[in-house]
């Protein structure tokens, strides 16, 4: 027993001792002396306590099944642990650590070495006997080499086939399908409204696929009139600016006053007029929205009567002479 | 202990008397120093949380019908990717707040990279022998850009397909070359081929990090073999020697605290502040689109350019030579970083001062530079502020299209006025200094 209390008192001295036995203290220090400061020692020594017990309880947090909100006691236990081990090390920094100011030359540049180098390198091409020659051939093989290199690249995508750019899934006679596959009737499209459609049967992932369907009063439609049965009037969903979807429908609640319905695109707000086939009235957007001419058949479905009347989706250099095409 | 640890080093790496130089290496003491160690710490723990997110996520894009966790969800078709991060984000213990603190330190990475320029611009420490250690930093600001939009595009929620869409409207724009361009990237049309999102994640997992962490080395290297810039606060400081506080023991519980408290703040946030709540957006589909679509802060300057310019593409005729988003996409950034890179050579030749420069100039010091600085900083950050003109109209009421067109003049007038402003209070600052 009693030598189980010497081993305890004895761990107690190495654990809690007063520390390490005075080093010996050589005769020029190089950092420079301080005192010592026991308050900011103890002030470390309970902030390293407490991140200790910030970690254990990050550990517990992970370990516990349905703990509510356990996203947040998670940061908080890791964020309290990185925050008290910070603040001891501004404390060990601050209060500790010997504080002390050295000075140093900034480094120079070494002219016997630059010189030195030239020298070399033009000595050890003293056995040639046309320089540029050699330089320029060489340049030349390494250029070619690095451009053969390059070439694979063109692996990546289809590089030269941008006429797929105008493909669209539209043509005449598809019928138009809601989100859930359900074909449109003349109907289901009311006024103040606005509705997406997917060709019938086709991939909805393309960037011509999905278009956007409004009812205005027939006397409103200015052009194209042959395009909108019954005041019925379709455009591609994807803003001719920068390809989001035209998802906004800026619909009059007080006609005398306020502009005109407009079709809107939440990524820049370029805005389209529906009546006036797609042109742009606000924002960015240089070209109008490209329009669907619809038709109705005699079940009332609706369906396209023909392709667009341009190209699909953000421009590039000579897009409008190319055509929308299935 | 020490003795023996140091000499099984040096007896294998000879690196004693480096490491002795090391420790004594100098830091002159300035708050805004620290900046740059901000932007580094945030690195680090992007490295470390991104790499845990790439043992959870799925690079795929193939449809799947959605079945987990997320009830609201159920029955949705989404992509592989998009139930992958759902799944980090709501079954993955911890992963929530890995994913969180992962996009926080992001855009407190870029924050303070963009803080480091400018103190670096406003002070005059790109000046020579530090303009290449200047000119890899701007280079790391672009790369840090690019990486943070890899990132949140790669989640395949809506509000990251709408900002890819974006992109590759931006791609097309590029004069002449933009079609076949964006082509290359995606493989095919918008939304392009099954082998898009490979590349995307690859180029955000190792393409751009090891070229960022390539650059950072170099940019460290070059720091510390020119040394550090100090301000002229006594006599001592001069432009042949540099005073400061050594690397150990004085700098080092400073950084290594400095560290620590970014990861406290970063976990913090990650933990308690909810970021991009992927869930609530849903997954994309190129005919979906949703208001209020706002990108990360550090895309906020170039939405603002695109929402800016007016509606008009270059043309001959009929025939479209530059499509609208190149002049905000392209041009604007392009711009800015034109000059930022340009910048120590401009004013070498301006000013003619071809010496080397150790002591920091303060920004009234220069009144000039200063003053064009911050008609630059005005000008990006009204577009900046620009993007969010959508937002106002909705908190405030200020009608949007109103706003644009404020903000169409405001850009050209207010920068002038602040370059003028800005001139007269270095001027009246020095003058004040004179009088005492």
């Amino acid at each position: 027993m009693t030598k189980l209390k010497d081993w305890l008192i004895a761990a107690a001295v190495l654990v809690l001792g007063r520390g390490d036995p005075p080093a010996r203290e050589p005769e020029e220090r190089i950092v420079a002396a301080g005192d010592p400061d026991r308050r900011a020692e103890n002030v470390v020594l309970l902030l390293f306590l407490l991140a200790t017990l910030a970690g254990a309880a990050f550990i517990v947090v992970y370990a516990l099944d349905r703990l509510s909100n356990q996203t947040q006691w998670l940061g908080l236990s890791i964020g309290a642990a990185f925050a008290l081990l910070a603040l001891a090390c501004t404390v060990i920094a601050r209060r500790l650590v010997v504080t002390e100011e050295i000075a140093e030359p900034y480094p120079e540049e070494s002219e016997d070495a630059q010189q030195e180098i030239e020298q070399i390198v033009e000595e050890s091409g003293s056995r040639f006997t046309r320089k540029r020659l050699v330089t320029v051939a060489g340049a030349g093989a390494l250029g070619t080499i690095g451009a053969a290199l390059l070439v694979p690249a063109a692996s990546l995508g289809p590089l030269f086939h941008t006429g797929e750019l105008y493909r669209v899934p539209w043509r005449r006679g598809r019928r138009l399908v809601d989100e859930s596959g359900r074909a449109l009737t003349a109907a289901d499209i009311e006024e103040e409204t606005f509705y997406t459609a997917y060709p019938e049967g086709a991939d909805r992932e393309l960037i011509g696929a999905p278009i956007v369907v409004v009812r205005l009063p027939l006397s409103e439609i200015r052009d194209r009139k042959d395009w909108a049965p019954r005041g019925i009037v379709a455009y591609s969903k994807i803003c001719t600016h920068a390809g989001c979807a035209v998802a906004l429908y800026r619909k009059p609640t007080f006609a005398a006053v306020e502009p005109r319905p407009a079709l809107v695109c939440p990524c820049h707000y370029s805005t389209f007029d529906p009546a006036r086939g797609g042109a742009v009235l606000f924002g960015p957007a240089g070209r109008p929205l490209p329009q669907l001419p619809l038709e109705i058949d005699r079940n009332g479905h609706l369906r396209a009567a023909g392709t667009f009347s341009g190209p699909v989706g953000p421009g590039w250099w000579g897009v409008r002479m190319g055509k929308a095409r299935s | 202990m020490i003795r023996r640890l140091v000499r099984f080093l040096d007896q294998r790496t000879g690196t004693a008397p480096l490491l002795k130089k090391t420790l004594r290496y100098v830091f002159p003491d300035h708050w805004s120093f620290l900046l740059g160690e901000v932007a580094l710490y945030c690195f680090i723990l992007l490295v470390l949380t991104g790499i845990y997110l790439t043992f959870f996520f799925d690079d795929s894009v193939a449809q799947m019908t959605y079945h987990g966790s997320y009830t609201p969800l159920d029955g949705a078709t989404v992509s592989h990717a998009y139930a992958s991060v759902l799944h980090i984000s709501l079954d993955v213990k911890a992963g929530l707040l890995i994913r969180q603190t992962h996009h926080w330190a992001a855009n407190v990475f870029v924050a303070a990279i963009v803080l480091h320029v400018l103190r670096i611009f406003f002070t005059g420490a790109f000046r020579k022998p530090r303009d290449l250690t200047y000119l890899i930093g701007v280079g790391m600001l672009m790369l840090a850009l690019l990486e943070g939009y890899a990132g949140y595009s790669l989640a395949d929620d809506l509000l990251s397909g709408m900002g890819l869409a974006i992109g590759y409207s931006v791609a097309m724009s590029v004069p002449f070359v933009g079609a076949n361009l964006a082509n290359l990237i995606w493989d095919g049309p918008f939304p392009g081929s099954s082998s898009f999102w490979p590349r995307l994640f690859i180029v955000h997992v190792l393409v751009l990090p090891v070229l960022i962490g390539g650059l950072l080395a170099l940019h460290l290297v070059l720091v510390a073999s020119r040394h550090h810039t100090q301000f002229k606060r006594t006599a001592r400081e001069t432009e042949r020697h540099v005073v400061g506080i050594p690397a150990f023991p004085g700098q080092a519980p400073r950084s290594i605290g400095l560290m620590l408290w970014v990861f406290a703040v970063l976990f913090l946030l990650g933990g308690l502040v909810q970021i991009n709540p992927v869930w609530l957006w849903g997954p994309y589909h190129v005919g979906d689109g949703t208001n209020g679509a706002q990108p990360d802060w550090y895309l906020g300057w170039l939405i603002g350019a695109l929402r800016l310019v007016p509606g008009f593409d270059l043309t001959i005729g009929h025939y479209t030579l530059v499509p609208n988003p190149f002049w905000g996409g392209v041009l604007f950034p392009g711009l800015v970083f034109g000059v930022l890179i340009l910048w120590p050579w401009l004013e070498r030749k301006v000013t003619g001062d071809d010496a080397f420069h150790n002591l920091l100039e303060r920004p009234r010091d220069n009144p000039w530079r200063t003053a064009v600085g911050v008609a630059i900083v005005t000008w990006v950050f009204l577009i900046f502020f620009s993007g969010s003109a959508d937002r106002v109209d909705v908190l405030l009421g200020i009608d949007y299209a109103t706003q644009i067109w404020v903000y169409r003049v405001a850009i050209w007038v207010v920068p002038i006025v602040a370059l003028f402003l800005t001139k007269r209070v270095c001027d009246e600052l020095v003058a004040g200094e004179r009088r005492h």
